[in-house]
């Protein structure tokens, strides 16, 4: 017994010390990221990359958040975060909110040609953006929203479509039917199954959906820079902008602190959510 | 005019035939069994009982009222699922009272039924538990105080005991039959469980190929098949059936002539069938001193009877017999029955001569 548990220890050991490497490795720009942001301009110049601040503080970040020029305007990232909220509130609770909707169709409410819907809906989930950008700043031009957040919410709403469908549908085909089939003896119609019996039951797939969304949207630079005016640029297009516009001396702590900013958000829901996340895309394994 | 009846049903999938006219009554207060191997369209006729499929012609009426296209929900039905359905986010009481919440029931009133229910059943103390913290029969109990909650004019069961192991299937099976004689309500029972059917029905609809092969008591059907497949299907072990052929004075299977009525005798004349499927049930199967000879090639005791094999002229027979069995494996022994308890179809046919 405490042989076998010693030589059990040595394996851990190994095993701790190649994931800790891991660790570091991929925590490593991370961690210059942070330390650059901390830094001011004097020791940067020095050229350390990996030197701990010696004395931190947090003027790059204010600087990067409230002060910082982009082109000609010089309030910092914080509009543009603004929008980002706007945009992604509203398109990431729309998004899911019909696809979870849509699965429940395509999975329990299943009529003449659902499967060939949901086979077109899937060719969407592999479409390259590319594609869309010229007819869709077309119909956005149609509707008077282009150049708006609401512009970028809709065309959000329409791109994340395809996944969210393709997440509840999924899920909800490994939730029986018979669930369904016995709320309608009991007298429950569609929209009170989906309440009451099947979105109870779906806690682990909205929140993989609302991650995946909120992180893709957050993210995106593409329909971002191509569909945004002057005054409703996300986060991403603003964190471009800030780090391209030329000036004298390239503040490297305060474009590390505006990529930190840009990025803070999606890290939270990560670090608040993971483990949802990773329960969720394996809960199809699981029965109920 | 009864509690259900089922009217010339037919339910087709493109050229696919599922149900081929099913015609059954249900008079009130009755517990019908539909039977049958997988495919034969049990399930699906149920399903269109419940109003979860309709039917490609045909009617369906519930206590004089036809539903063939009405809702589920407006059919005044009740159903437990084979996998008993419950919702796995609402605790017992909740799961109970669901269908009568969808109605609009009061508060009160529901709680009443929950505990008329719970009492019945003995499930008071899982009132406040999930599913997953559930027994398979406890679970089995909760499906069925969900359908008794609303007092339906109709039960609906499908195969709601094949999830169980096989001695938590037989107390669930006298419960149920306990169950109907104190409600009395009207019963649709599928399953594909020939013990369960002989001992639940008030009457058994035999169904193979989306076609009704019998429709009567389990005596009758037991004692009386109507077709070969119902013989064969409904007992256990199954008849043994011997292919004989219809000779001037009786029925001469392999050079060995089998024991013929007068009854039968008259009744063989009139169907005028050349080959003739004879069929004896084990239990009608005696050892003798004298009769057909046959080598003893297995026996398979099962306490209070024992099954023995016999290879015989007409084929290897099963007996049934009562007790231990003295003889040994590859003993000769002197198989005989009694003329009366033959079953005589027609091999072409295949339907009941005598």
């Amino acid at each position: 017994m405490s042989t076998a548990r010693r030589s059990f220890d040595w394996q851990r050991a190994a095993l701790w010390s190649v994931l800790l490497l891991f660790a570091l490795f991929f925590l490593a720009p991370m961690y210059v990221m942070l330390a650059t942001s901390l830094k001011d301009m004097a020791q940067i110049r020095e050229g350390n990359l990996m030197s701990l601040p010696s004395s931190p503080s947090f003027d790059a970040w204010l600087k990067a958040w409230s002060q910082a020029c982009t082109g000609i305007d010089c309030s910092g990232l914080k509009p543009f975060f603004m929008n980002s909220v706007l945009m992604v509130v509203p398109a990431v609770l729309v998004s899911t909110t019909l696809g979870a909707i849509n699965g429940y169709v395509l999975s329990k409410w299943r009529f003449r040609g659902s499967e060939l819907m949901f086979a077109l809906m899937l060719f969407g989930v592999f479409m390259p953006m590319q594609v869309v950008l010229l007819p869709m700043s077309q119909i956005l031009g149609w509707l008077g929203i282009a150049s708006s957040i609401w512009g970028l919410v809709l065309v959000h709403i329409i791109a994340g479509l395809p996944s969210t469908t393709l997440f509840f549908r999924n899920y909800y085909v490994g939730l029986p039917d018979e669930l369904v089939k016995a709320a309608m003896l009991d007298g429950a119609g569609f929209w009170r199954i989906f309440w009451r019996i099947v979105l109870p039951l779906s806690t682990p797939i909205l929140v993989v959906t609302l991650i995946w969304q909120f992180t893709n949207i957050w993210n995106d630079f593409l329909y971002g820079v191509v569909f945004s005016g002057s005054y409703s640029k996300p986060v991403t297009v603003g964190l471009n902008n800030l780090a391209n516009t030329s000036s004298a001396v390239k503040e490297y702590n305060v474009d590390m602190a505006a990529a930190m900013i840009a990025a803070l958000p999606t890290l939270f829901v990560y670090i608040v959510a993971g483990k949802y996340f990773v329960r969720g895309l394996t809960a199809g394994a699981v029965k109920g | 005019m009864g509690a259900l009846s089922i009217r010339n049903v037919r339910k087709s999938f493109g050229a696919t035939n599922i149900l081929k006219g099913i015609d059954i009554e249900v008079e009130a207060g009755e517990f019908l069994i539909l039977v049958g191997p997988s495919g034969c369209g049990k399930s699906t006729l149920l399903s269109m009982i419940a109003g979860l499929d309709t039917p490609t012609t045909g009617s369906i009426h519930i206590a004089d009222r036809d539903v063939t296209y009405a809702l589920p929900k407006d059919r005044d039905i009740a159903m437990v699922f084979q996998s008993y359905a419950l919702y796995p986010n609402m605790n017992v009481a909740q799961n109970i009272s669901f269908g009568l919440e969808m109605r609009n029931v009061p508060k009160p009133q529901r709680e009443q039924a929950i505990k008329r229910v719970a009492t019945m059943l003995q499930i008071e103390h899982l009132l406040d538990r999930k599913p997953g913290q559930l027994s398979g029969g406890q679970r089995q109990r909760v499906a069925m105080g969900r359908a008794l909650a609303r007092n339906p004019k109709l039960f609906l069961f499908d195969e709601p005991l094949s999830n169980l192991d096989a001695k938590l299937r037989v107390e669930m099976r006298a419960e149920i039959k306990l169950l109907h004689q104190r409600t009395q309500t009207t019963t649709v029972y599928v399953t594909h469980d020939q013990v369960e059917a002989m001992t639940l029905g008030d009457r058994i609809a035999v169904m193979r190929d989306g076609v009704v092969q019998q429709l009567g008591t389990p005596d009758d059907i037991y004692s009386r098949p109507a077709t070969r497949f119902v013989a064969e299907f409904i007992g256990s072990p199954a008849m043994n059936m011997v292919g004989s052929l219809h000779a001037e004075n009786g029925l001469n299977s392999k050079g060995v002539e089998l024991a013929l009525t007068a009854e039968q005798r008259n009744a063989l004349q009139a169907a005028n069938a050349p080959e003739i499927t004879y069929g004896l049930r084990p239990e009608s199967l005696a050892f003798a001193d004298a009769g057909l000879p046959g080598s003893l090639t297995m026996l398979e005791p099962t306490g209070p009877e024992t099954y023995a094999l016999v290879d015989t002229a007409v084929g290897t027979l099963v007996a049934r017999v009562p007790g231990k069995v003295r003889q040994a494996v590859g003993e000769r022994v002197f198989l005989r029955w009694s003329a009366a308890d033959a079953h005589l179809f027609d091999a072409k046919t295949e339907q009941r001569v005598a």
